[in-house]
């Protein structure tokens, strides 16, 4: 592996751990009862993430969906604002009205993220028919889940895209389960990919607890839709470690399986490899600076003041 | 001035609004070549061609999500949903997106869109192309909704949709389409938000908007006749309400009919209805009354469809009543 190489992975490496960090402290907030709502960690995902984001230019566009606190760290790069958000406060990427699930930072291009299965499709859509007036070279990811493949969006919004040619990198997180309901009980078909025929446009599927190779299919997707040639599915298998949300205890799912997906964590295979690059201490020190970060993430929330209530309705309107 | 048809104010506050900015395009299902189901579009596509007159698959929801995307990297998007029975299925976009991003993501962007579509009934359509569910829209925070009366107000208030930073349901009930009126030659907009005294009188104030406001205009011409001077308010916009118009007049009046085509329970009236009991309660000389759709599907018979939506008979005689009670 080249120093290049190596930097690189270190980076990914931090980042992966700050989104895994992140999401164990909401976790122990809400065991405390310092948080309340609700959240859909993505536990075990954070490769899909980290790599997907990795594989398009700071530049380029994305949009999430209610599992988002990955992409919004791998995409922004901080976790101050979203924690901030996490508990409701005015400092919050959102202003606190937004919370888990409804999260935007449109400076860095994080365009949007809701709690809608399937309701980010178009919007990417829409962002890449604007991209293609203007006629600017950006690209939009747009992640989703296993499920939202099996809302009218996804067909709605892809036929557009493909039809339409638009920078659209389709980007399916599917980790199995729709909520509690197994991939092979919703779809006839063996794999979201296989649909892409559908819409004339490639579908590949990879592995996606692996960093790099996420990176890379997202990499080649994006030259394809940069290029002009229209939207391109990428399907990447993965598995969320923990429930769909915080109330869930994955009753539904074999622990056998839950056994062998825990060997794939994403963290584990990439720290398993940078030890044979880089010095033991180095991944030390990237660990500690990581906790140090998500500390201070949690005081910049807790030190944030409330958000006001004055002239809430008039704010709905723009000028 | 000119007199022209309220389609063709429709299509002319289009053609200057997308030549005066480039950033408007226009979404929805056959407005190009064929000019949309109502013609309104017709010769656009002709002079912007196929890019910003864009005609899109039959997606609803995803019309309405593709402007919501649009809007936020610039665009100033304009979707003609075809019958106003189809926004239903658009419903997601509309209330769980455009009429939400702005305020949860706080207030980061901007979504200028602009949703047309044909409402109403009275053609013999039936039961899924005859509704008018501009109701549902009053209980959405985040979406404007227009619904002009006159060709006048056709074009300058969709000129004011355009040109306004947020979403706008603009309706356009389908009767109104072939209907005539003066329009001024030069730009002109009429602001959202401002009601209209159509005509002014001493007993009794009402209140409708869109089509029902031709209705309730032929209703006071039937009852000046029998010597009751009615002051009709249209009021172009529901959202946002102009209460201090409708406020004015009630205090002078002391009595109100409102009007709709929608259907009665948890209609416009019903709402603005409650809204004036608020506050004009110690004006009120006699109950509110209000005209609106019968509770049932609009039927596609022609002797069931007049029975089911009201006219300026059924007005003419709710203002009867309400001027009855002493």
């Amino acid at each position: 592996m080249s120093d290049i190489e190596s930097r690189q992975l270190l980076s990914y490496y931090r980042t992966m751990l700050l989104i895994r960090e992140f999401e164990s402290r909401l976790d122990k907030f809400f065991v405390d009862g310092r948080l309340h709502g609700t959240t859909h960690p993505c536990t075990g995902q954070e490769a899909t993430a980290v790599g997907a984001c990795a594989g398009i230019r700071p530049t380029d566009y994305v949009v999430s969906n209610h599992r988002g606190h990955g992409h919004f760290i791998a995409k922004t790069g901080t976790p101050e604002r979203l924690m901030a958000e996490l508990f409701g406060k005015a400092t919050g990427v959102s202003g606190g009205r937004g919370g888990s699930q409804h999260i935007a930072d449109i400076a860095s291009g994080f365009l949007a993220s809701n709690g809608i299965t399937g309701g980010g499709l178009p919007i990417a859509a829409g962002a890449a028919l604007s991209i293609k007036m203007q006629g600017r070279d950006q690209v939009v990811l747009c992640f989703f889940g296993d499920g939202a493949a099996n809302q009218g969006t996804f067909h709605e919004s892809v036929n557009m895209a493909a039809i339409w040619k638009l920078p659209l990198i389709l980007f399916c997180e599917n980790n199995l389960y729709a909520m509690s309901t197994p991939f092979n009980d919703a779809f006839p078909v063996s794999n979201v990919s296989d649909r892409a025929d559908g819409y004339a446009m490639p579908g590949k599927i990879i592995d996606g607890n692996d960093v790099c190779v996420v990176r890379d299919a997202v990499r080649e997707a994006a030259r394809h839709v940069r290029s002009g040639a229209g939207p391109y599915l990428v399907e990447a298998l993965t598995y969320r470690h923990c429930g769909h949300s915080k109330s869930d205890g994955c009753e539904y799912r074999p622990d056998a399986e839950e056994a062998e997906w825990a060997l794939k964590d994403p963290i584990k295979l990439l720290r398993k490899k940078l030890l044979d690059a880089v010095p033991q201490q180095e991944i030390d020190s990237i660990e500690q600076a990581v906790r140090n970060e998500i500390d201070e993430a949690v005081a910049f929330a807790l030190d944030s003041p409330q958000p006001s209530t004055d002239d809430l309705e008039g704010s709905i309107w723009a000028n | 001035m000119s007199e022209i048809f309220y389609s063709q104010a429709i299509r002319d506050a289009l053609r200057e609004e997308m030549a005066r900015d480039e950033r408007v395009l226009l979404l929805g299902e056959d407005i190009a070549g064929y000019g949309g189901a109502f013609r309104v579009t017709r010769g656009l596509v002709e002079q912007f061609g196929p890019e910003r007159i864009r005609n899109t698959p039959i997606s609803e929801n995803s019309i309405v999500g593709v402007a919501v995307g649009s809007a936020m990297l610039g665009a100033r998007p304009i979707v003609e949903i075809m019958f106003m029975d189809f926004i239903t299925l658009a419903i997601d976009q509309l209330f769980n997106h455009a009429a939400k991003f702005r305020f949860m993501f706080g207030e980061q962007v901007t979504l200028p869109i602009v949703i047309r579509t044909p409402s109403g009934g009275r053609r013999g359509y039936g039961p899924t192309h005859s509704q008018s569910l501009e109701s549902l829209f009053m209980s959405m925070p985040g979406i404007k909704i227009a619904a002009p009366s006159t060709p006048h107000d056709a074009k300058g208030m969709l000129k004011s949709a355009i040109r306004d930073n947020n979403p706008v349901l603009f309706v356009e009930n389908k009767s109104l389409y072939g209907t005539r009126g003066e329009v001024p030659d030069e730009d002109y907009v009429v602001p959202l938000g401002s009601a209209k005294v159509v005509r002014e009188g001493s007993h009794v104030t009402v209140i409708s908007y869109s089509q029902m406001v031709q209705e309730c205009l032929r209703a006071a011409q039937m009852l000046e006749r029998d010597g009751v001077s009615a002051e009709v308010i249209d009021l172009r916009t529901l959202n946002p309400l102009d209460m201090d118009t409708l406020c004015r007049s009630i205090e002078k009046t002391g009595r109100v009919v409102l009007a709709e085509e929608g259907h009665r329970t948890g209609g416009v009236c019903a709402e603005i209805g409650f809204q004036l009991f608020e506050k004009l309660y110690y004006y009120l000389d006699a109950p509110i009354k209000r005209v609106a759709a019968l509770d049932v599907p609009v039927p596609a018979s022609p002797v069931l469809e007049k029975f089911v939506l009201p006219d300026h008979q059924d007005v003419y005689e709710a203002v009867k009543e309400v001027l009855a009670e002493v």
